[in-house]
This record gives C-alpha cells, sequence and structure tokens, in this order.
C-alpha cells in the first residue's frame, strides 16, 4: 500500500489560462515604452521628466492610500504605472512639473483610490487627473493653443525645454515647440496639416499625441499578443471616421478630412489606450461597439462643434460614465432563450 | 521572462464565421493529448480485490441480490436497478463475495455501499455469462430493456442511465441521433481510441439507438483535431453503406464536447434554457457508450469494464486502459507507474473533473480519466484572487453567453435571486471557461455553482 499524503483539492477547473492581471497591465506599459521614447525624442528632455514625474506622482499616491487604510501594496499588479504613463502623454511637454505632479495625485487619488481602488473606478484616471488640471488651470498657458509658441514662465520644465538632439535636420523636422497644433492650426486658422505629419509624428501637440502611426502600431502589438481586444478601437476609429465623413463630404472646406480627424490630436491615442482601459468599460458583447462608436463621434463632435479643438480625452470620460447604462441596455440574449423559441419540428 | 513564451495568436483567433460552423465563444486549453492519443488500448490486470460501488449512475443506487460468501461468474448481474432511471451492476471478475458494506469513499469523502469482492487467482476470468441475441428481430421495447439490462450509462462521465434516453420522452419524437465524439477535456482520449479501435461496434450500438428512438438519421461530430477517427469511421460508413448515417469533423474548441454546443455546431440548433435535446427531436450519446451497446446488447452480457485514460505529469506509463469497474485506485497507480506521494488526482478531465481528497475509492461507469500530478507539476489554477478589472475575457469565453463577471460580483453581496432572474444564473453548466480565462483568477465557476446550489436549496426548503 501506498504511504498516503494529502492529496491538494481544488474545485474545477483544473486548468487556467496564462495571462494575470499584472502580467496585462506590464504588457500594456512595454507598448506605451516607445510612444514615450519618441515623446522624449520630439520634445527633449521636458518630457522625459514629466513622465518620470506624473508615474512616481501616481506610484506615490497609490503607496500613501494603501498604506493609510492599511492594506498590502498593490503596486506590483502595475496598473498605476500606466496611469502614471498615460497621463504623462495626454499632457503637453511644456507642462509646469508640479503640476504634473499635482495631477497624477489627482488622478490616483480621485480617479481610483477613492472608488476603492483598481477595477472600482468608473473613469480612466489618468484622464481624470487631466481633465482635473486642465479645468482648474486655465490660468496657465500650459493648455492655451498657442502654448507652443513661447516658453512658459515659471514653468519648472522650462530648464528641461531642449531638444535630445539639436541638430538643424531635426530643429526643422521636429517644430513642436514653436508652433500650434494640427487641431488649433484648424479649428482656428483653418489649416490643414498633412496626414503623413501625423502619422510620423512630425507635428506638435501633447507628449504621446503626435505619432498616430506608432501609436497605432504599439496598439496592434497588444492585440496581435491577444491582450487586447481588437474591438474598442476599430469602433472609436470607425465612429469617428462614420460621423466626420458626412460633414466633409457636405462642406470640405469648412470641415476636415475624415482621415485628418482620426490621426490627429489624441484620438488614436485615445483609442487604442484610454478607451481600452478594460476597467470603466461596458462588458457586453453589443456594448463595447456601442461605446466604441459613441467615442468616436462624441470626439468628432466636439471637436467641431465644442469650444475646445481637442475632444477624445472629455469623449472618454463621458462614455465611462455611460458604461454601466450600456452594459444593462445590451446585456446578451443568453444562449437558448431566443425570443421565438424553436419548435420541436425543425432539425 | 514570462513575457514571451505566451502565445501570439492561440488556435482559431481568427476564425470568421463563415469558416466554420461552431457554437459562440469557448476557449483553447492546452490539450496534452499528445501523451496517450497515439496509443493502443490496453488491458489491465485484474486486482486480487475488486470493490464494486453501488451506485455508479445518476438516480436510484443498485440494490445487491448478493450475499457475502457467494461465489460469482465474471459478468453475472450482482445487483438489479433500483428504479427506472437506475441501473443494475455485474460482477466485473469471477470471485467470492467478500462483504457487501459501506466500502469506498466517494470523490468527496463520504462513504458509499459496494461490494468487495476477492478474485480467484486461478480463472483466467473469461465471461461465461453470456446470452447472445440476434438485434435485427428485437423490437425497439426488447432492446431499450436489453440495454438497461446491460447496466449501461453514458460514459461520458455523466452517468445518466443510458436506456432512459433510448426511448423518445412522451409527446415528442427524435428526429436526429447525435454520437458525441469531441472529447473537448485536455488529457482524454478515450474516445479517440474507442472511435479508432471500436469503429464497428461504434456503428453498430448507433444503428440500435437509431431503432428504438425512431431518429431517420444519425451524426458522429468528432473534433478536427482527432481527423484519423473521422476519417476512419466515414471509410466504415462507406463501406457498410449506411446512407443515413454520416460522420462531421467540427472546431477544436473547448467545451465542444458539451451536448448543447455539439447540436449548435452540427445543426445550428439551440436546446431551450432549461430545455433538453429531445424539445429540438435530438438525442445524444456519447461514442464510448455506443461501442459498449454495440457490444454488450448482441452478446448479451452486462457492462463490467470501461476504458480510462490515465495521464499526466504523474504516471510513467500514461495510457488508455480496459479497467475492470470496481477497481481499487491505488492498483491503478501501482500498474501505470504512477509517483508515490502524487500532489493531486483529478477524475475526469481538467476543465470539469474532480480533484479528490482520498485515493480510497474505485473506478466506477463514470470515470472517463484518471490524471496524476506531481506536488511540483500541479495544474495551474491557483494563485491570489485579484478585483476584476473588467476585461470581458470571461464574457468572451463563456458558451451560454452569460456574464459570468457580472455573476461573480452579484454572487459576492449574496444576490443570487437577481442572478437568477436577470442573468440566467440557471444556464450555467459549469464548463469552467470563465473562471479559466479570468486573468484576475476569479473563481467564477465555484461562485456560480455556490449561488446555483443556494437557489436549488431555497426552492427545496420552499417547496
Ligand atoms: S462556467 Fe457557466 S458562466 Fe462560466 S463560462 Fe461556463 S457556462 Fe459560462
Ligand atoms: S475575466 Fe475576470 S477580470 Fe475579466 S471581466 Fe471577467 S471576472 Fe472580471
Amino acid at each position: 500500500m501506498i504511504k498516503q499524503t494529502p492529496l491538494t483539492i481544488r474545485t474545477s477547473p483544473h486548468l487556467k489560462k496564462g495571462l494575470t492581471v499584472p502580467q496585462i497591465m506590464r504588457n500594456v506599459v512595454y507598448a506605451l515604452l516607445p510612444v514615450c521614447a519618441w515623446a522624449v525624442w520630439q520634445f527633449g528632455i521636458s518630457a522625459l521628466a514629466m513622465i518620470i514625474v506624473t508615474t512616481l506622482s501616481c506610484m506615490a499616491t497609490e503607496q500613501l492610500f494603501t498604506a493609510i487604510s492599511g492594506k498590502k501594496s498593490t503596486l506590483s499588479d502595475y496598473s498605476v504605472v500606466i496611469t502614471g504613463i498615460l497621463l504623462a502623454l495626454t499632457l503637453p511637454p511644456g507642462f509646469p512639473l508640479w503640476m504634473a505632479a499635482v495631477a497624477g495625485f489627482v488622478a490616483v487619488a480621485l480617479g481610483k483610490m477613492l472608488f476603492g481602488g483598481l477595477g472600482q473606478n468608473p473613469f480612466n484616471p489618468a484622464l481624470v487627473g487631466r481633465a482635473f488640471v486642465q479645468s482648474i488651470t486655465t490660468w496657465t498657458p500650459g493648455f492655451l493653443p498657442e502654448r507652443f509658441a513661447s516658453f512658459i514662465p515659471s514653468s519648472l520644465a522650462l530648464p528641461f525645454m531642449s531638444p535630445a538632439d539639436s541638430s538643424d535636420w531635426i530643429a526643422g523636422q521636429v517644430d513642436a515647440y514653436s508652433s500650434a497644433t494640427p487641431l488649433s492650426l484648424f479649428k482656428f486658422e483653418q489649416v490643414t496639416t498633412s496626414t503623413q505629419d501625423l502619422l510620423l509624428g512630425m507635428v506638435s501637440g501633447s507628449a504621446g499625441e503626435t505619432s498616430a502611426l506608432l501609436v497605432l502600431l504599439c496598439g496592434g502589438f497588444l492585440i496581435a499578443r491577444g491582450i487586447m481586444s481588437w474591438k474598442i478601437p476599430c469602433a472609436v476609429i470607425l465612429g469617428a471616421l462614420l460621423t466626420a465623413t458626412p460633414f466633409w463630404l457636405m462642406n470640405a472646406d469648412v470641415y476636415p478630412t475624415p482621415l485628418f480627424v482620426i490621426f490627429s490630436g489624441g484620438l488614436m491615442l485615445a483609442a487604442m489606450f484610454m478607451a481600452t482601459d478594460m476597467v470603466g468599460t461596458p462588458l457586453t458583447p453589443a456594448g463595447i461597439w456601442i461605446y466604441g462608436l459613441f467615442i468616436g463621434f462624441l470626439t468628432v463632435i466636439i471637436r467641431l462643434f465644442g469650444g475646445l479643438p481637442e475632444g477624445a480625452m472629455y469623449a472618454v470620460l463621458v462614455a465611462n460614465a455611460l458604461a454601466p447604462l450600456i452594459d444593462s441596455v445590451t446585456q446578451p440574449r443568453a444562449f437558448g432563450t431566443r425570443l421565438k423559441q424553436q419548435s420541436g419540428e425543425e432539425a | 521572462m514570462s513575457f514571451f513564451n505566451q502565445p501570439f495568436t492561440q488556435k482559431g483567433f481568427l476564425r470568421l464565421p463563415w469558416q466554420s460552423k461552431s457554437f459562440a465563444n469557448g476557449i483553447h486549453p492546452e490539450d496534452h493529448k499528445e501523451l496517450t492519443e497515439r496509443k493502443p488500448i490496453r488491458r489491465m490486470p485484474f486486482s486480487n480485490k475488486i470493490i464494486v460501488p453501488l451506485s455508479q449512475s445518476i438516480g436510484a443506487p443498485a440494490k445487491p441480490i448478493v450475499s457475502k460468501g457467494q461465489d460469482v461468474v465474471r459478468g453475472e448481474p450482482i445487483a438489479e436497478a433500483g428504479g427506472f432511471v437506475s441501473a443494475p451492476v455485474h460482477a466485473p471478475v469471477t470471485g467470492t463475495v467478500a462483504a457487501v458494506d459501506e466500502l469506498v469513499s466517494m470523490p468527496n469523502g463520504s462513504k458509499t455501499p459496494a461490494i468487495l469482492i476477492d478474485t480467484w487467482p486461478s480463472s483466467d476470468q473469461t465471461v461465461r455469462y453470456l446470452q447472445p441475441r440476434d438485434t435485427s428481430v428485437m423490437s425497439a421495447d426488447d432492446l431499450v430493456k436489453a440495454v438497461q439490462d446491460a447496466g449501461v450509462v453514458g460514459l461520458g462521465g455523466a452517468a445518466f442511465p443510458t436506456h432512459v434516453k433510448m426511448k423518445a420522452p412522451k409527446g415528442k419524437t427524435i428526429k436526429t441521433l447525435v454520437a458525441n465524439g469531441c472529447e473537448c477535456e485536455p488529457y482524454l482520449t478515450c474516445d479517440h481510441r474507442t472511435m479508432l479501435e471500436y469503429t464497428d461496434n461504434l456503428l453498430r450500438g448507433l444503428q440500435l439507438a437509431m431503432v428504438t428512438s425512431g431518429a431517420k438519421k444519425a451524426i458522429i461530430g468528432i473534433e478536427d483535431n482527432k481527423m484519423d477517427a473521422v476519417e476512419k469511421i466515414r471509410q466504415s460508413i462507406v463501406a457498410r453503406q449506411l446512407t443515413n448515417i454520416t460522420c462531421e469533423a467540427v472546431p477544436t474548441c473547448y467545451p465542444q464536447g458539451a451536448e448543447k454546443m455539439l447540436l449548435k455546431s452540427l445543426l445550428g440548433l439551440e436546446v431551450p434554457a432549461g430545455g433538453i435535446p429531445a424539445d429540438i427531436g435530438c438525442a445524444v450519446f456519447n461514442v464510448g457508450t455506443l461501442a459498449q451497446i454495440g457490444e454488450l446488447v448482441p452478446q448479451g452480457r452486462g457492462l463490467i469494464e470501461r476504458i480510462v485514460t490515465v495521464s499526466g505529469p504523474g504516471v510513467s506509463k500514461p495510457g488508455n486502459y480496459i479497467i475492470s469497474l470496481g477497481t481499487p485506485l491505488p492498483f491503478v497507480l501501482e500498474q501505470t507507474g504512477a509517483i508515490d506521494n502524487p500532489g493531486m488526482i483529478i477524475l475526469g478531465g481538467p476543465m470539469m473533473g474532480m480533484s479528490i481528497a482520498t485515493r480510497d475509492i474505485a473506478t466506477t461507469k463514470g470515470i472517463t480519466g484518471i490524471l496524476v500530478f506531481t506536488p511540483e507539476q500541479l495544474p495551474n489554477s491557483h494563485e491570489p484572487e485579484m478585483p476584476c478589472i473588467g476585461c470581458r475575457a470571461c464574457v468572451e469565453a463563456c458558451p451560454m453567453l452569460l456574464n459570468p463577471s457580472m455573476l461573480g460580483k452579484l454572487a459576492d453581496v449574496n444576490r443570487h435571486q437577481e442572478m437568477m432572474d436577470k442573468f440566467h444564473l440557471m444556464n450555467c453548466f459549469e464548463c469552467g471557461c470563465c473562471s479559466n480565462s479570468c486573468p484576475a483568477n476569479i473563481p467564477l465557476t465555484q461562485k456560480i455553482r455556490v449561488a446555483k446550489q443556494s437557489i436549488r436549496q431555497k426552492a427545496r426548503s420552499a417547496g
């Protein structure tokens, strides 16, 4: 008789797919790194300083809150790192660093920890942080349309405002701090920027908003790895295209081309990395399409008719708020509960 | 680094709707079938003690008709059916009844009545208890009776007495019979080997079931990772000129072997929620069950053995074995070269099977597989639970199109009634796809299972 040792007992299923939450989050961080690198290349050390400041500020805030509530540190799930990086990428590179730190604090404190931490936050924390600083800091030139045209007085970022490579070629190509963003150019001066420049990121804008192509590739990497669903980015872009095309067809002089719409501003970043933030999205299969299309639609409407040149951020926040509602009206039809029941005559 | 060893895309990642018909969702676990799928079925020696549990099927336990000290011949009935939804039990070996008592453990640890037989060491164990008959002249009722007398139950793991399904329920007609050869659980290959090695028995059993149920046609559905079995069966069908039987490959996707999923894949029909296949004019039988019917009914003998996959990293001789019912588990482990101190033993497949607390059990009709894991190589299902991040992986995995994340959240706060009324709790058949895909390691299936039990209990105490 074999000597009996206790056997492990577990409930089925006994097999797990390999992915865990920290792995997913870590992969998103990896996917964001090239976008960060491009931002640093393009905007210089100040962008790097900002990424570091927001990330550290977000991490410190999360650590502070878990410590206060006596919980185990949750830094190891990497989700807060994503918040920090995304926040940096949505801020203009010349943004004062101390305000970036405040934004990081608000993002995590108000956007995440107040709701109970990972998985409980209805809104994308990075966008909460960004919306917060944008709403309280109208007095800072950091968000003005001409924010790249002049140095920002009293900005802590000021000493770092020099390009990574200050050769003439770069200075000529990457005109980031001496021009307005393509969206404000278009909105306020009816100047369009070439789609190719938008794709490659040879334009000005918030740190992570500039190279649509790079963002697209990085998102594609996550999709190929099965970490992110392709549905939401597709839905957002589709929504934007569907909304922008009729306007453009009606009057191409006043309204931008659909391609300009999807490749400019933060739309691509929002589609790939903000709208897909899993926590605030609907759960149902139909719900995510509605959610994505709605973000695309709202972004274009805000851009064309709102007071702001940029709309993707608010569109995502509004859609986050609507997610529970979308969920409740799109409950899937459970298997075998077709409205018209099949009869025994079939088969 | 763990970053690089995840599969980039999984099988079926880009399967477009028109490329193959299948049910929605489901998962693609690593199947580990290579351990056993190419090994011919072998017979395991007879243990010198055989412990036959009296309750081997869903339904009433069988009633013993032998007593202590009595000699029994292999194949002889030793317990009769305890009701219509029940199956008799036959002596798996020639030997002497040593006890009729509460002898073996159920997988959950409680003791259950069983008949202990001391095997005669000198017997050659030939089955002498036979009543050969010509099935072509038997009436449908006689055939159903013969199946019940043979003690056949569903060998796919459910162990539902087969004769009950072989006739159309009152008021319903069976138009299509479906033979379930999917075997979608990882590790298990006993049905695969049965289809390859007992093709004739399978087709004969299927034809008998068509006679009893009145079905006009039959479909054998096999997952497309077993194309050799599909080919073999198709050839046999052609050779025997069976025009009303077809064999179809269905996509490899867990849980394709769940009967509702298979019917959806083969016929495009959904069994109504809470209903049975007969509601859409179908009956589904496991291929192993049909192969046994095809062999037992013409020979007129009882079900005394079955094919079991013994596999997993903890055995050195994995394979498919014909094992006498009632063979004690320690004997099986010894014969298959299992390590001395396994970390975990699962009865059935890793997705729906049960991990057992004790080795003090004997094989029964419902055991499809015995999987042995070493303490180092336990199946990877145990990691700390994290908050739900709303990733939708569970929703996109659930073949019943439920919202497992929502069900899990409601289960945490005991809102069972709402789970049932609004989120179709009772539709869940506990396939485990949601738990499998949840990156937050939330035991969704378990939460749902507990909620279902509490609802049933409430209904029972109310009614
Ligand atoms: S266990 Fe239930 S809820 Fe989970 S995937 Fe299977 S059927 Fe759906
Ligand atoms: S798979 Fe897990 S983490 Fe993802 S939505 Fe479902 S329950 Fe939440």
